[in-house]
């Protein structure tokens, strides 16, 4: 996967995380937390996601790693570059 | 084998075993009952619909509000806010011999009637208000405080106090007399704070939204499967047996039987001291009116009523004790209008008093037919001190009591709210045994909802 399609699965997992949030106007850069409104259940739950749907295991001190949707994206970049996009 | 195996399919077993089977666990909940919900259910009587427990959903927040238990357990169960198809209430009152005082699901209204009502309070009451904004959930030496001291160290006047304590200790306390500070705490931001709603179809509406989720994710719901016991090795829960005599294997096992309730079943636990069960059950007087409640004046969503300047928060002596309740009327919500009004034809009012669960149970049937009649009067009786007289208009009725709570939450005595210790991190004496639901420590639907969920998180979800 290229870093654009990760970043389309983030959007897509905080869709269904929320699916009442307007992601229209998410900026890369800031905190998902100050933009959203995610408190750690639903950090949780980005984690789980991306063990769902990519196997991907994400040790509890690497959390840091997706506070924002730059550094995540960073983050999963060489993990997922040999993997295809699940439909 | 199952990951994970749930006792009760009330709101909490429901939601952990959305959390679990969303996460692709192999997760069972095993129900003793022909039908879901526990506490929080429903029934059909003589052509009408009539539900148990809810009055109204609690914690209500707009659709937007991204903050706040409601947002929180949509998000995690993954609804939609429409799904729940929530109702605002119209108003509710807090009534006292001489004094009342009125509130909504806006804030402002509340505090201005404190204010109005108790002008030489007011400084008082914003003292105490910051200090419930202030609570931290997670402090557990604060939450265990006692709720009446901290009010009497903030506020002068007794009176407002029992006003205060009135529709919180009804809407969820477990704790004869006086309240733990957190849940005084939890109790007024979710009634004061956010506020009442409910479904036009009631509570069957939220029961049937989460058990076709989890179903729908895989799960499995095993109705008329009574517990038995929890069978237990070397320190580990290693199946469940039903007592149909099947034994089911599970890695995990969570309980919402109730804390005592839960230790009884371990086959491992010789003793269990009954005397901390809660004491606290209700009788409910369920009256259907030949015309919408509103019409007879009728007209507040709920109304919390209390005799005297004191409020008793206690295990009647005699059968119920009829000073103190709730009045309730569901047709009492600002329905939407394109919603099927029709669909609630009847007037409906529901009062919940105090009753005592032992002298309930001792009657035998003929008794109890006949005294479900005589409480059912005392409480009207009661009831229109405080409300305009309904009484001409009541063309059936209906009435459960503290026997009927026994049989269908399993909890001691009937106990509405639980056993008065909560234990917030839902660990018992078995690394792979947890509780949810009453016991843990929310209560109310939303409450309920919270606990399944943050069991299945905290203990279930992360391995």
């Amino acid at each position: 996967m290229t870093p654009g399609e990760i970043r389309e699965e983030i959007i897509d997992i905080l869709e269904s995380i929320a699916p009442d949030e307007d992601l229209s106007e998410l900026q890369d850069a800031p905190n998902f937390r100050d933009q959203l409104e995610l408190d750690s259940m639903d950090f949780l739950d980005i984690v789980m996601e991306l063990r769902k749907r990519y196997r991907i295991q994400i040790p509890e001190e690497e959390y840091e790693q997706l506070a924002s949707m730059q550094s995540t994206v960073a983050y999963l970049e060489p993990i997922m570059k040999d993997m295809a996009k699940a439909s | 084998m199952y990951d994970t195996i749930i006792i009760g399919a009330g709101m909490s077993g429901l939601a952990a075993g959305i959390r679990l089977a969303y996460y692709d666990r192999r997760v069972c909940i095993l129900e003793r009952h022909n039908t879901i919900g526990g506490l929080n259910s429903f029934y059909r009587l003589r052509g009408r619909d009539y539900d148990v427990g809810l009055h109204a959903v609690t914690n209500f927040t707009p659709k937007g509000e991204k903050k706040g238990p409601l947002a929180r357990l949509l998000r995690q169960l993954r609804f939609r806010w429409d799904e729940f198809a929530l109702a605002e209430q119209v108003g509710s009152t807090i009534a006292f011999p001489g004094v009342s005082l009125q509130f909504g699901n806006d804030f402002d209204l509340f505090r201005s009637e404190v204010h109005r009502q108790f002008p030489r309070q007011k400084d008082q009451f914003e003292k105490l208000i910051s200090k419930i904004v202030d609570y931290d959930d997670l402090d557990q030496e604060i939450f265990d405080l006692s709720t009446r001291q901290v009010l009497t160290e903030t506020i002068d006047d007794p009176l407002l106090i029992e006003m205060l304590l009135c529709p919180l200790m009804w809407y969820g306390n477990g704790r004869e007399h006086d309240m733990d500070f957190g849940q005084f705490c939890i109790m007024f931001r979710s009634i004061f704070f956010e506020g009442f709603a409910r479904p036009l179809a009631g509570v069957r509406l939220i029961l049937k939204k989460l058990v076709r989720k989890f179903r729908g994710l895989g799960g499995e719901l095993k109705l008329r499967s009574g517990v038995d016991k929890i069978h237990v090795q070397d320190g580990e829960a290693v199946s469940v047996v039903l007592e149909s005599g099947e034994e089911l294997l599970g890695r995990k096992v969570v309980s919402s039987a109730g804390w005592l309730e839960t230790m009884r079943l371990c086959d491992d636990v010789s003793h269990v001291d009954s005397s901390q069960a809660g004491q606290l059950s209700f009788t409910e007087s369920v009256s259907i009116l030949d015309c919408p409640p509103r019409d007879l004046g009728v007209d507040r969503t709920i109304v919390f009523y209390n005799d005297s300047e004191k409020f008793h928060w206690q295990k009647p002596s005699g059968l119920s004790d009829v000073r103190t309740g709730v009045i309730c009327s569901p047709n009492n919500f600002a329905y939407d209008p394109d919603d099927d009004a029709q669909a609630m034809t009847d007037g409906v009012v529901r009062i919940t008093s105090l009753a005592n669960h032992d002298s309930w149970s001792a009657l035998s049937e003929q008794e109890y037919a006949l005294e479900k009649l005589r409480c059912y009067d005392d409480v009207l009786e009661s009831a229109v001190k405080f409300t305009p007289d309904f009484r001409g208009h009541i063309i059936d009725t209906d009435m459960f009591t503290p026997t009927t709570i026994r049989r269908y939450t399993g909890h001691d005595n009937g106990a509405v709210y639980g056993a008065p210790r909560k234990r917030l991190d839902g660990a018992t004496h078995l690394k792979n045994l947890f509780i949810c639901g009453t016991d843990q420590g929310f209560v109310g639907i939303i409450g309920a909802i919270v606990s399944g969920i943050s069991v299945a998180n905290q203990h279930l979800l992360r391995d």
